[in-house]
């Protein structure tokens, strides 16, 4: 089966792409890990809520700089929320970028904070459509007939 | 396992994790799933809640109906610790608290707090957590979750005086069968002695003398724990104790143990309250409205408890004595005013709720006002001493001695304590069987820090400190060495390695609060632990610091955990996390 071997080379090497270039860590792996045959869709829903979750807070993030008043608490509540939404799926450069942008929020540095939100939903959009790339390369191969082969 | 009968209704030791029932809380969706995996391929039987609130009421529908809670700290809707505090009180269930704060995590577990960070410091052990995880979670971490509950099923059924020949025979047996190094259970610490200081530490755990007989688990209702806190104001604070407490009660299906157990509670609980709610009182010195005839105890109550209880004070059951020294202290429910009494559980190094102690500055009295919300805070830390599995270079007796010396010298100067006084001698010297030298110079560095640390030694104890100086500058000590040293060998048997790991992974964590001076290794963490239990640490990898304390982890009495098997060769290896894959079962 020449289409699905390719189509797993394919996956691995994206996967592992992914890992080298910091959008996903150990976390994500271990996510996979834990899929089975109970939960065949596992990583995708986990992603899912994720990505929901990660709207959400960009959203409020947004608004509360808006605002003339920056209530710069409020803001760190948000991103330290998604720092450990981040943290859950692995989501290594969002985290980071989290890591950040906690520091400027503690600084009261609106500018600061505005960059850094600027970078976070930059990461996001990025991870979702690389996550959603190797979702795809997931269900082509299983759609060939192949199984999704495990990462290390 | 006969002992794990009572009112335990999980299935049987060799399936004893399966099926365990827990209760998972987080308001992230995206970890409520991913734990409610986790926990699902433990075997484990999973219940998940984005609320706090839905949490307390699904806990309070079905009391029984969970072995343990894993909950995030940080809940929208209600403070963890209030959660923590409730179910503790009311379910007296073992509470896990996850975070994906690394700050947070070291904040509230270490003792040491430099700059004032005190009162959050003391304020996650206060509640009483058994345990913290950092996310991203393991599932090894969750794996060895159980271990909690096993721990406090010991407690419950054990009948120290009679059991505890049972016990170490039960245990190691039991342990070999579960787990291949049997650390957990700590064959051969079981085995090598519980120097477990024997009949009178009895009354504080709660025993069966029935070693069959199945204990159920008493729900203290609001009328009861009035019953109680009546009966406990009736002979006063200082004098109080589980027989005199049920005699007055008249209760008759109420046991010893159970108040015992329950008095436990409500001393850690004052102890709380009233660091809390003195943090911006001055040290009043702690003239209370008791009568002169008190002054020693009007302190803290620990004078008079001391003796009066010192069966409480030298017991090796880490538990009690931890909830003794607090109680003590806190006793005072009927001394309200007592403000800036820093939490005395000097006497009784249980550490864990020495942390109430923790910040001179801040006036943390113990509030002696009774809040029905007792941490579930057990106090009963089973340190694990590690003495039995690591010759502790130290010795222990010395140690508390001066601890508590020089907390409390500064200590009363600056809090105006007139009353302080430090827990006799004797008793140090009774339970602390290994104290630290190192600790010593460290500890005067601290004098402030210490003071209001009481259990002082039990940390001090706890990081084995070997850069000394450095590290301890900025942890308080608690003297929970004392009551190491009765519960080491006890507890090293029933505490799982999980607490060195631990230890390490927020020793290096912990790396935030507390200046180490150099090396992780002088990271101390005092961690008190109110309700003894095992800590799990899995060691995460905290990129920021490796482990290497073996110092640490060789000396810290673990009892408050359990007896983390140490492993020198782990525990010497900076880069290896501690043998928490082999010391927890995973």
């Amino acid at each position: 089966m020449d289409v699905v071997n390719q189509l797993q080379r394919q996956f691995l090497d994206y996967s592992a792409s992914l890992h080298r270039e910091g959008f996903l860590d150990d976390q994500f792996t271990q996510l996979q890990k834990l899929q089975d045959e109970n939960s065949p869709d596992f990583v995708v829903e986990v992603a899912s809520l994720f990505f929901e979750d990660c709207e959400k807070l960009i959203n409020n993030m947004a608004r509360a700089l808006e605002q003339q008043g920056v209530d710069f608490k409020q803001v760190d509540a948000s991103v330290h929320q998604l720092k450990g939404s981040s943290s859950s799926i692995g989501a290594m450069r969002v985290k980071n970028v989290c890591i950040a942008f906690r520091s400027f929020c503690e600084a009261q540095n609106r500018e600061g904070c505005l960059r850094c939100l600027q970078q976070v939903t930059h990461e996001y959009s990025l991870l979702k459509n690389k996550l959603q790339t190797l979702f795809r390369l997931e269900q082509q191969i299983l759609a060939a007939g192949g199984s999704v082969p495990a990462i290390e | 396992m006969v002992f794990l009968e009572g009112g335990f209704s999980s299935p049987r030791n060799d399936a004893f994790p399966a099926g365990l029932r827990v209760l998972v809380v987080d308001d992230d969706p995206t970890w409520l799933k991913i734990l409610e995996k986790m926990l699902k391929k433990c075997t484990y039987e999973v219940t998940t809640c984005g609320l706090a609130r839905d949490a307390l009421s699904l806990l309070r529908e079905r009391k029984d109906g969970y072995d343990i809670v894993i909950s995030d700290v940080n809940m929208p809707d209600m403070d963890g610790f209030k959660l923590l505090e409730h179910v503790g009180l009311e379910m007296d269930l073992p509470v896990i608290k996850s975070t994906s704060d690394k700050l947070y995590l070291c904040k509230n577990i270490t003792v040491m707090s430099v700059d004032g960070e005190t009162s959050r410091v003391m304020k996650g052990v206060q509640h009483g957590a058994c345990d913290y995880l950092l996310k991203p979670i393991r599932m090894k971490e969750l794996r060895n979750i159980w271990q909690h509950v096993f721990r406090k099923k010991i407690h419950e059924v054990r009948d120290i005086e009679s059991l505890e020949g049972i016990e170490n025979i039960q245990l190691t047996r039991s342990g070999c069968d579960l787990f291949d190094d049997g650390y957990f259970l700590g064959g051969d610490d079981a085995t090598s002695g519980r120097k477990r200081k024997d009949a009178d530490n009895k009354h504080e755990d709660r025993d069966l003398t029935d070693p069959s007989t199945k204990k159920a688990r008493v729900v203290w209702t609001v009328d009861l724990h009035q019953k109680f806190v009546r009966a406990v104001n009736q002979i006063g604070f200082d004098k109080v104790g589980p027989k005199k407490i049920l005699d007055l009660m008249n209760v008759p299906w109420l046991t010893r143990e159970n108040v015992a157990s329950h008095l436990q509670k409500y001393r850690l609980y004052l102890s709380r309250l009233q660091k809390e709610s003195d943090i911006k009182n001055s040290f009043i010195g702690m003239k209370h409205t008791d009568p002169p005839s008190k002054d020693s105890t009007a302190s803290f109550g620990l004078h008079k408890p001391m003796n009066t209880m010192p069966d409480d004070v030298l017991n090796g059951t880490y538990s009690f004595s931890m909830s003794n020294s607090l109680a003590q202290s806190i006793d005072l429910k009927g001394q309200a005013d007592r403000n800036g009494i820093t939490s005395v559980p000097m006497t009784e190094p249980k550490g864990a709720l020495s942390k109430d102690i923790s910040d001179s500055h801040k006036t943390q009295s113990s509030q002696m006002s009774f809040d029905h919300s007792l941490g579930s805070v057990d106090s009963g830390v089973s340190f694990a001493s590690f003495g039995s599995t690591n010759p502790s270079p130290y010795s222990w007796t010395d140690i508390p001695e001066i601890q508590f010396k020089q907390e409390y010298e500064p200590f009363q100067p600056e809090n105006g304590f007139n009353q302080l006084q430090l827990p006799e001698p004797f008793m140090i010297e009774k339970e602390v069987n290994r104290s630290r030298t190192e600790v010593k110079p460290l500890l005067d560095e601290y004098r402030s820090n210490l003071v209001e640390h009481l259990s002082p030694a039990d940390l001090v104890d706890l990081f084995p400190v070997q850069s000394k100086n450095q590290t301890l500058k900025n942890q308080v000590f608690n003297p929970i060495s004392a009551t190491k040293s009765s519960m080491k060998t006890k507890d090293i048997s029933q505490n799982s390695l999980a607490y060195s790991e631990f230890a390490q992974r927020n020793l290096n964590a912990a790396g935030i609060g507390v200046p180490l001076a150099s090396s992780s290794e002088d990271l101390q963490i005092c961690w008190l632990q109110g309700d003894g239990y095992p800590m799990n640490f899995a060691l995460q990898d905290f990129e920021c610091l490796d482990y290497n304390n073996p110092a640490l982890i060789a000396e810290t009495p673990f009892y408050l955990f359990g007896a983390p098997r140490f492993d020198h060769e782990h525990l010497l290896d900076p880069t290896e996390h501690f043998a928490i894959d082999q010391g927890l079962f995973v």
